[in-house]
């Protein structure tokens, strides 16, 4: 049986949920024979594949790289699992909404900062006015909420899909777990 | 006030009308006088001074084709001269007698022609703050007939009989109404009239206040003799100042005539009412929200069951109904339910007072019995669509209700049949479109009105109507996908199905009605990005965020 | 002694069970172990059928209504669960989610939360609505408490506790529609309002938007069964 191509992106999060992945720990290990990990922070790889099977995203849509980024995972993709809540829900990235962008850059760079204020605008890539869930930008097959999900949620999931089923997450993880 | 009274009044009142040779009936309502009628009556009342004819000015309610007020109607020779202004009093008074002005003319005879006037009778041809004028066409005979000869019970069954359903928009049967309320067990019981007249485009019951109040207090008092209340409130929206003082100056005379307070027309019958004013909300026209808000209370509507009925005002039984309902019970006691129930269709009896806006020639108040078409309603009496446009749809029911386009037109109005084709009767506010207008814009006209109106109670009519509103709006902005409007769709079910009262309920049908008839045209806003009737702002750019930079 | 109260059998998701005239679907149900949702009600406190979530269908009604307003009537025909009923309270959660600015994560109480465990519960697991992202204040006057607008799903319980069993009548709802409000007295602050600190809204708030400071962190902060016992010991006997 061939492995299935496994992908992690991580957009606008706190790497949270890539570390809870992380945390399964030795189950990592009864699943790794499954799957090839072909694109992730956590391996070295620059571009996303043209063909991969699952992507784990994580981390809400906050920047037009972001956007880049994201169009192309969906494009390249056969399963995208919006995986913790900043992805499902926006989250704490998200929680800047209500403001209008330039008083958040005002604050941030120019209120706050001693020394050479100023926003940045090069190789830094732009904010988008209000930050997005993932489904709101593309079409998401399979929702993961928590924050992050546990190991144990994660393991379940990973079971199930690289078994070829899409589970019901209902039971295992909720917003906020 | 006994019955020889009433009957010497009326005759006294008829006779010194026919002592004048001519009658200028200056129509001041609401229309006319926004177009300084109340100038033009003064004047008109100083020329005829200055020219010693035997001529009465009145000042009358509304006459009817608002469109070319201010409306003066010549009397006897039935002459209505339009867009009168001050510079034409000498003329106007100089034809009295003689030639008509010919400039001033209106040709009107197929608007008045199919038009029937039973809640109107009175409309532009008394002054509504002279009770006597009231009395000398009828006036209070039904109610002191009704109280000093017929029983309660009687009088439901007359009104049973008649077929009068509720005007405000239910439709609900109004004899079984009183007679659930009159049974409904209770020391204390209480008659609401509701003169809210929350929609859109919608100004049939102001009118009726502010023609022809008499005809309102005479209805409650007979529906309160029926049901066994001796009070009343008649609940009026704040928007309407005028209708508010004729209808002070109408108590006033009402129970100066012994026809309001104790022992009327020297029955042990008794019965007062109050005005109560609104504040500027649409959903106190529901009835239970109004109850609350005559309560003092927030004007939020209850979960029904229980219902008004048994169980409304201060937790008393309640009758509670529209103000053109009540304008109509005096005519059909007096004239015997077979009169009503001999006119319109088989289910909705009557006529129906119809406030025509939009894009049409003759805008203003008519009166129609049940069952005449659509296409008679707007190209007979309403005169078409002027300025060379195509019909397109015409609204009715207001927020609630629903647009009927062009295959339809041959329908005949009726409760049932407007909701068989998606909308409703609603109170009888009827909006006409052409060409110029965008369905997908109107329904997000009436969408962002149900938002800002929801009183915020229940979960799917607070944040769902706001949800509506912003994907009828991405729609409009041609920034929406098909998506967006399988959502819409789904939610407009949910709203629909789990409101907790009317307006929730009913917001979803403008969307709902707009998409069965007109879908071509929220397609095109999807997929080609445009706006077919050009209102839209169009966009070619794809929909993805704004982008801002530092 | 009272006169004797009607006793009536109905039938609820095929079960037949029996109930005294004066009581609700939702009474009902629940003394039958029959799950019916709900967020705006709370035992002790009046119902006012806001939340839509108890929606139930009733045989020959066109309409559905809600238990916890609903009076039993005898042979009456109730269904509590269906596709479209499902479909219907996850539709109002995720309008609720949609409608103010819901950070579980970062929230006090995160995981004793009655509108997440609703959410769990009904299988919701994203919102298909855009968030709406509105720009609300957090009150932090009182010395003890605080109101936190973004996490406030309009249920009134607040409303109704301090009205109906403090009574003193502090929380009021302001404005309209998607504007309405909760606010202490006349939109004061909340520290300089007349509340007599006794936590009653605190305790039955179902979501993070009032809370103890003090309870942060905590593992129980809120404790809303009290009411019944309240009224309970206030009967006269």
């Amino acid at each position: 049986m061939s492995k299935v191509k496994l992908a992690t992106v991580w957009l606008d999060g706190c790497s949270g949920c890539h570390m809870s992945f992380l945390d399964m720990d030795e189950r990592l290990l009864t699943l790794s024979h499954q799957f090839d990990l072909v694109y992730s922070p956590l391996v070295d790889c620059k571009i996303y594949p043209e063909l991969v099977d699952v992507a784990l995203v994580e981390g809400a849509i906050g920047s037009v790289e972001d956007e880049r980024k994201i169009r192309r995972v969906r494009e390249h993709t056969t399963l995208l699992i919006a995986m913790g809540d900043c992805a499902v829900t926006g989250n704490v990235p998200a929680m800047r909404n209500p403001f209008c962008l330039f008083p958040i850059l005002e604050r941030a760079y120019h209120e706050n900062a001693s020394a050479q204020q100023q926003t940045p605008s090069e190789l830094v890539p732009a904010l988008i006015e209000k930050v997005r869930p993932v489904h709101e930008v593309v079409e998401v097959d399979l929702y993961l909420p928590g924050c992050p999900p546990s190991a144990g949620t994660l393991f379940s999931v990973m079971k199930d899909v690289l078994a070829g089923t899409l589970p019901n997450v209902t039971g295992l993880t909720r917003f906020g777990a | 006030m006994t019955n020889e009274k009433l009957q010497q009044i009326a005759e006294t009142n008829v006779a010194e009308r026919k002592e004048y040779d001519y009658e200028l009936n200056v129509c001041m309502a609401l229309g006319c006088i926004s177009q300084h009628s109340d100038r033009l009556k003064a004047a008109l009342i100083e020329e005829v001074a200055r020219s010693g004819k035997r001529c009465h000015v009145r000042q009358t309610g509304c006459i009817g084709p608002c469109a070319v007020g201010p409306l003066v109607a010549v009397s006897p020779t039935g002459t209505l001269y339009g867009n009168v202004q001050e510079t034409d009093v000498e003329a106007v008074v100089a034809s009295l007698g003689g030639e008509p002005v010919k400039r001033l003319e209106t040709h009107l005879q197929h608007y008045f022609e199919g038009q029937q006037a039973i809640v109107l009778e009175n409309s532009g041809q008394i002054d509504p703050e002279k009770i006597d004028e009231f009395i000398g066409r009828n006036g209070y005979q039904a109610l002191m007939q009704t109280i000093t000869q017929m029983a309660s019970q009687h009088v439901i069954e007359q009104i049973s009989k008649s077929g009068l359903r509720g005007r405000g928009g239910g439709g609900y049967p109004t004899g079984l109404k009183w007679g659930t309320v009159a049974k409904a067990v209770g020391t204390q019981k209480f008659v609401i009239c509701n003169g809210d007249e929350g929609d859109p485009g919608a100004f049939m019951d102001r009118s009726v206040l502010e023609s022809n109040p008499q005809r309102v207090i005479e209805g409650m008092a007979i529906a309160a003799y029926a049901v066994g209340a001796d009070k009343g409130f008649i609940y009026v929206r704040a928007e309407y100042p005028l209708a508010i003082s004729r209808l002070t100056v109408a108590l006033r005379e009402a129970r100066r005539g012994g026809f309001l307070g104790n022992n009327i027309c020297g029955t042990k019958f008794a019965f007062d009412m109050e005005i109560r004013i609104g504040a500027g909300a649409f959903v106190c026209g529901e009835e239970t929200a109004l109850i609350a808000s005559i309560e003092g209370l927030r004007g939020q509507p209850r979960p029904r069951p229980p219902y008004p009925a048994f169980a409304g005002l201060w937790g008393a039984p309640t009758l509670i109904n529209n103000v053109e309902t009540f304008a109509n019970v005096a005519p059909i006691l007096r004239k015997g339910p077979e009169y009503f129930a001999g006119i319109g269709t088989a289910k909705s009896k009557g006529t129906k007072v119809f406030a025509l806006t939009g894009k049409i020639a003759n805008t203003g108040l008519i009166e129609v019995p049940m069952g005449m078409t659509l296409r008679q309603i707007i190209f007979e009496i309403g005169g078409g669509i002027p300025a060379g446009h195509k019909f397109k749809a015409v609204q009715t029911g207001g927020p609630s209700g629903g647009c009927i386009p062009e295959q339809h037109l041959d329908l005949p109005v009726s409760y049932e049949s407007l909701i068989g084709m998606g909308s409703m009767m609603g109170s009888g506010g009827m909006i006409v479109m052409d060409d110029t207008s965008c369905m997908v814009n109107v329904a997000r006209f009436f969408m962002e009105f149900c938002m800002t109106e929801s009183c915020g109670k229940c979960t799917p009519c607070r944040a769902g109507t706001a949800q509506m509103f912003n994907l009828l709006t991405k729609i409009c902005d041609c920034e929406a996908s098909h998506a967006d409007l399988d959502l819409l769709i789904d939610l407009c079910d949910v709203v629909k199905n789990t409101s907790l009262c009317g307006l929730g309920m009913t917001a979803p049908n403008p969307v709902l009605s707009t998409l069965r008839y007109f879908k071509n045209e929220y397609l095109e806003h999807i997929e080609n990005r445009h706006c077919p009737a050009g209102v839209c702002a169009s966009s070619r750019k794809p929909a993805i965020q704004r982008m801002v930079t530092a | 002694m009272n006169a004797p109260i009607d006793v009536k059998t109905l039938i609820i998701d095929g079960v037949d069970v029996s109930a005294r005239a004066d009581q609700t679907v939702l009474d009902v149900a629940r003394e039958n172990n029959i799950f019916i949702p709900t967020l705006c009600h709370l035992d002790g406190l009046s119902d006012v059928g806001a939340c839509r979530l108890c929606l139930v269908a009733v045989k020959n009604s066109p309409k559905l209504s809600p238990a916890c307003v609903l009076r039993v009537e005898e042979g009456m025909e109730v269904v509590t669960k269906s596709e479209r009923l499902l479909h219907y309270r996850q539709t109002i959660l995720q309008l609720l989610f949609a409608e103010r600015n819901h950070v579980c994560s970062v929230c006090v109480v995160n995981n004793l939360c009655e509108l997440q465990s609703m959410a769990q519960s009904q299988g919701v697991t994203h919102v298909r609505f855009p968030y709406r992202n509105p720009k609300l204040q957090v009150d932090a006057s009182h010395e003890r408490f605080a109101a936190d607008q973004n996490r406030c799903i309009l249920c009134t319980r607040c409303v109704r506790v301090c009205d109906e069993i403090e009574a003193a009548h502090v929380w009021d709802v302001m404005g309209r529609g998607i504007d309405s409000r909760v606010i202490t007295d006349l939109m004061q602050p909340w520290g300089d309002s007349s509340c007599t600190s006794c936590g009653k809204c605190v305790n039955v708030c179902p979501t993070g938007a009032l809370f103890d400071k003090s309870k942060v962190g905590s593992s129980r902060p809120k404790n809303p069964d009290f009411v019944p016992y309240l009224n309970m010991m206030r009967e006269v006997r």
